[in-house]
Parts: structure tokens; C-alpha cells; sequence
């Protein structure tokens, strides 16, 4: 039983009365951040598209049964492509491509990099400068191209763009839960935990972990923008995933053959990444100055 | 400060042997055979005995180890399996193109960034201000190469003011064809990169503008422009000089992508070729003479972060 001084119980208690209040205070901020706001309405509406995308074209991605390089009109909204496929059709296809590659990126980097970062914070030492300098090996390769040569070792396909991606950005991770950690192992709750006899898993995964998320959540949106722009680029030099699977950036790729007499089949896909990429950035960055995140690497 | 220095080259030296250990590593984790791999259709038993042989594959892989750590050391990268050039020639040739690339499109990031950012900095909450925060997060969020074919059906298809394609070099073109052909691809790049500058800019000579020396300038009577080119903007430029160094891996990364959509045969093209050609030796050399441009570049920053502001020090 742990004997409280009246004067802690009653910081104690002020704390929880005052936890409600808090929340209610941060969701007001959250609402006035227009940033947010815009954010998640464009993201909103893209994951709706990337859910009932096949169930919304008008046209199955697939079929070439249409004019060739029509350009865009009311029959065809955003014109036909070489083979004579419906561009908007094939857009939509692409969205659920684009958004399932974002977020896979988003989640395994998070994943290792957060782990990584949580240990190497927590026990410092050896353990610490080990995985710090296998990330300041990943930092020293431009994303892209880390992303390229593995993509050359193992292969272009769905998978291993996910990975090779992932493995890119998540040293980004690393870095931020590491130095939240090594601030947060000193606070005064962690080495209570500690003074009780708790293990290093639970206080990891039950006392710091939980108080690195705010930097985390903002890195996440950020890396998903990220994964979706760095598999589009992967995709447009031919690395991506197969000349089959209808991804915003093998369109754009596609149409650049044929700039000159048909615009659209380039214009549109690039568009849909840019508008995505702004909708993750200005949900991100407003998530930033809510919740008042620092350190997080600058995207915007 | 020299120690300084020596311990940060001594650093960087470290991580560009853990660099091209790693690249190493990478090469020989390809799953299966990349003899058979590189040979396509012309593999037979004895063309692929000949080339392990001449890869040096046929040896144990801490001896091949050791002799790519030699060979480096001699600015050796080895030969391409094309067998028309050797690894390090074709990098010699297409580093000039890249690093034209790559330096105007800092030129033309740093030259947008700065006056948009001290604009939105000095009349914050202004409709100028709301342009370039809207400039900025569009700059980061288009894919540079898509940029780069908007820029060709504008100033090429449709204007007919500057060629779509390739690359002119200064000794035999002259400065304008060599300009005329980087303009768009550097353009291209330096969009996105001058978005994140110029965030930083503003933000910068914001704080910068609130300081204690800025009024004290203002108190003795110095003209406005003076006191924001003078102290502000200066005092504003320490991280903006950090954020263009981590960002040399934008400026590179971009060169990547943009080589192809301008058909120039930088590094970044060459890389990419590579690939297709599964020419393993080219690919390693590419990558590791990039990653090493990319450690240096950081550590110029650093030194240059003494040179803007004098009251950092080192030791």
C-alpha cells in the first residue's frame, strides 16, 4: 500500500478532475485547426473512393473498348489512354493501390522504427549506439534511392516496394521515439514504476510507450504522404509494381509518350497524387500544432 | 575548430565505410543466382564461370569483401558487365550532369525561397502570407516528376521556348544551350525543395524579428531594410542552412526521377539503367557515390554553420 501525502492526493485528484477538461480542450484546438479540418475532409474522401472505388466507376478499368485518346468530356470525365481505357475508371482503381501502399508504408516503418527507437532510448548504452548508427547508415542513402537499390536486389511487385519504402523512412521514427523516450525514462512516474519493481517491458510498454504517441500519430500521417509519393516515383521509372496493376503512377508514365497529343493521360494522375499528398500533409502539420509536437521531421 | 572538423570527418568517414559495407551486403543478399540474372538469355555454364571470374565472385565473400574495401580505397568501382566502360567513368561522366542539376535547383529553391519567405515572415496573416504557406505545402506534396511534364508541355510542347530533352555541356554548347536545357529539370526539382526553404525562411526571421538586438538595431536609429537584411535575415539563415543540408537528399533523390523524364545521363539515369540491365557492379558504385555526396554535403553544412554564425562553437 503506498502511503499518499494529502498535498500529492490532492495534485492527484486535481489532475483527474482536470483530465475531461484537457480532452475537451484539445478537440476544441483540433476543430479550430483548419488545416486538420481540410485534411481530413480530402482524406476522407479519397479512402471513401479507395473503399467503393470499383463499385463508383463508371467504367471497368479494365476494358479497352473505348476511343482512343478521347479527350476528356462528359462521356469519358477525364479522357481515355492509349489502349482506349477509361482514365477516371482506372484512377479510382488506383487510389485503394496508392492509399494500401501508404499505409502499409506508414505501419511497418512505424512499427520497427518505434521499437527501435524505444529501445535504443531506453537502455542506452551499447544497445543505443548500435541501432543509432545502423540508422545514421539509412540516413546517409537519400530515401529514394535506399528505396531503388533494394528494389533492385529484390525485385519490383507490391510487397517488396512496401518494404523497401518502409525501410527507408524508418529511421524517422527511430529518431523521434528515441529522443521522447530518453527525456520521458527520467520523469518522475517511470522511475516510480521502476522504485516498485516493474519490469522494463511494462514500463516500455505500458508507462513511455503510450507518451510518445502525439510525435508518432504526426510522423504516421506524414510517412503515409511519403509512401504514396515514393511508390508513385518507384512505379514511374518502372520499378513499381506490374505494368498491369492500374497505379496513379504507371498512368502518369504511360501518358508520358504521348504528352503531346494527349495531355490528360499524365495530367489527371498526377493531380490525384498531389491532392493526396496535400490532404496527408495538412492533416499532419495541423495534428503538429494541436497537439503541439516537436522534433518531427519537417515535410512542409 | 579543427579538431572539430577532423572528428567530423572522421565520422563521416566511418559512415561511408558502413556505407559501402552495407551496399556491399546488399548486393550479395539477391535472392539466387545474380550471375544468371545478369547474363539473361547469353547464360551458359562457362560464360557464367567467366564472368563470376572476372566479378571476383568466385571468391569467399569476406575475401571479396576486402578486395571492394582495396579497390575503393583506390577510387576503383570496378567494370560495368556491359564491359564497354568501367564503373567509375561512367560515374565521371554523368556526376557533372546530376551536380548541374542538382546546384540549379538550389539556385533557383534558395532565390524563390528567401524573398517569399521574408514577404510571408514580414506581413504574416497577410493574403501574401496565405499564398506562399499555400505555395509551400502544394511544393511538397506534387511529385517532382510530374512537375517536370507540366513543365514540358508548357515551356516545350506548347511554347516552344526551351528543348524538352537532353542535356548540352558547357564546353562544347556553350553556357545558354547548357542552360537552356537544364532550366526545366532543375525547375522541376527546385519547386519542392524551395517549398521546405521557404517555411523555414519565414519562421526563422519571424523569431529572429522578435529578438532583443533587432529592437536595440531599431532603437538606434538603423533603416528598416538594414535591420531586417542585416540582422534579421542573417541571424534568420542558421536554420535555413541546416534544413538545405538535410535536404541535399531531396535535391538528389529528385535528380533520380527527373534524369528519366528529361532523358539525361546523369547518375540517377544511370542508376535506373542499371537496374534493367541488372549490372550490379554499376548499380553498388551508383549508390555508394551518391550516399558519399550526400555525407560530405552535411558536413559542409556544418562548417558553413560557423562561417554564418560566429558564436557557434565546437570545442
Amino acid at each position: 500500500m503506498i502511503n499518499m501525502s494529502p498535498d500529492v492526493a490532492t495534485d492527484v485528484s486535481a489532475a483527474v478532475d482536470s483530465a475531461p477538461s484537457t480532452r475537451r480542450r484539445f478537440w476544441r484546438r483540433l476543430r479550430s485547426e483548419r488545416k486538420v479540418l481540410i485534411g481530413l475532409v480530402i482524406v476522407a474522401i479519397l479512402a471513401f473512393i479507395a473503399i467503393f472505388g470499383p463499385l463508383l466507376a463508371p467504367y471497368d478499368p479494365e476494358a479497352d473498348d473505348y476511343e482512343l485518346f478521347a479527350a476528356p468530356s462528359l462521356d469519358h470525365l477525364f479522357g481515355t489512354d492509349s489502349f482506349g481505357r477509361d482514365i477516371l475508371s482506372r484512377m479510382m482503381a488506383g487510389t485503394r493501390i496508392s492509399f494500401t501502399v501508404g499505409i502499409s508504408v506508414a505501419v511497418l516503418s512505424m512499427v520497427v522504427g518505434v521499437t527501435l527507437g524505444l529501445i535504443a532510448g531506453y537502455f542506452g548504452g551499447w544497445l543505443d549506439s548500435l541501432i543509432m548508427r545502423f540508422m545514421d547508415l539509412l540516413w546517409a542513402f537519400p530515401e529514394i534511392i535506399l528505396a531503388v537499390g533494394m528494389v533492385a536486389v529484390f525485385g519490383a511487385g507490391i510487397r517488396n516496394i512496401i518494404i523497401a519504402i518502409a525501410v527507408a523512412y524508418l529511421d524517422d521514427f527511430a529518431r523521434v521515439v528515441r529522443a521522447e523516450v530518453l527525456r520521458l525514462r527520467e520523469e518522475e512516474y517511470a522511475l516510480a514504476a521502476k522504485a516498485i519493481g516493474a519490469s522494463h517491458r511494462r514500463i516500455m510498454l505500458m508507462h513511455i510507450l503510450p507518451n510518445t504517441l502525439a510525435p508518432v500519430i504526426v510522423q504516421a500521417t506524414f510517412a503515409v504522404g511519403l509512401g504514396i509519393l515514393a511508390e508513385s516515383g518507384l512505379t514511374f521509372l518502372g520499378l513499381g509494381v506490374s505494368p498491369s496493376t492500374p497505379t496513379w503512377g504507371l498512368t502518369l508514365n504511360e501518358g508520358r509518350d504521348f504528352i503531346r497529343q494527349a495531355w490528360w493521360i499524365s495530367v489527371f494522375p498526377g493531380l490525384a497524387i498531389m491532392v493526396t499528398v496535400l490532404g496527408l500533409n495538412l492533416l499532419g502539420d495541423g495534428l503538429r500544432d494541436t497537439l503541439d509536437v516537436r522534433g518531427v521531421k519537417e515535410t512542409v | 575548430m579543427t579538431q572539430y572538423i577532423i572528428r567530423r570527418l572522421i565520422h563521416s568517414v566511418i559512415i561511408v565505410w558502413g556505407c559501402a559495407t552495407l551496399v556491399f551486403f546488399l548486393m550479395r543478399a539477391i535472392p539466387g543466382d545474380p550471375i544468371i540474372q545478369m547474363l539473361g538469355p547469353e547464360y551458359t555454364p562457362e560464360a557464367a564461370d567467366a564472368l563470376r571470374r572476372k566479378l571476383g565472385l568466385d571468391e569467399h565473400v569476406l575475401i571479396q569483401y576486402v578486395q571492394w574495401m582495396g579497390d575503393i580505397l583506390r577510387a576503383d568501382l570496378g567494370s560495368s558487365i556491359t564491359g564497354a566502360e568501367s564503373v567509375q567513368s561512367a560515374i565521371l561522366s554523368g556526376l557533372p550532369k546530376t551536380m548541374s542539376i542538382a546546384a540549379l535547383s538550389f539556385v533557383i529553391a534558395t532565390t524563390i525561397a528567401v524573398p517569399a519567405g521574408v514577404l510571408a515572415a514580414l506581413k504574416r496573416n497577410s493574403f501574401a502570407d496565405f499564398a506562399v504557406s499555400l505555395f509551400a505545402f502544394l511544393g511538397v506534396s506534387m511529385p517532382s516528376f510530374w512537375f517536370g511534364i507540366i513543365l514540358i508541355l508548357v515551356f516545350a510542347v506548347n511554347l516552344g521556348w526551351l528543348p524538352s530533352l537532353g542535356y548540352a555541356s558547357i564546353s562544347e554548347d556553350g553556357v545558354l544551350e547548357w542552360f537552356k536545357h537544364l532550366i526545366l529539370p532543375s525547375m522541376a526539382i527546385g519547386a519542392g525543395y524551395a517549398a521546405i526553404l521557404m517555411r523555414f525562411v519565414r519562421a526563422g526571421l519571424l523569431e529572429a524579428m522578435g529578438s532583443d538586438y533587432i529592437r536595440t538595431a531599431r532603437a538606434k536609429g538603423l533603416a528598416e531594410k538594414r535591420v531586417i537584411v542585416g540582422h534579421g535575415l542573417r541571424n534568420s539563415l542558421i536554420p535555413v542552412v541546416t534544413v538545405a543540408g538535410i535536404q541535399v537528399a531531396l535535391l538528389l533523390s529528385g535528380t533520380v526521377v527527373i534524369e528519366t523524364v528529361f532523358a539525361i545521363r546523369g547518375i540517377g539515369r544511370l542508376l535506373v539503367g542499371a537496374i534493367f540491365d541488372k549490372d550490379y557492379p554499376m548499380v553498388q558504385g551508383a549508390i555508394l557515390v551518391v550516399a558519399v555526396i550526400f555525407v560530405f554535403a552535411n558536413l559542409l553544412v556544418d562548417i558553413l554553420y560557423t562561417l554564418i554564425d560566429p558564436r557557434i562553437k565546437y570545442d
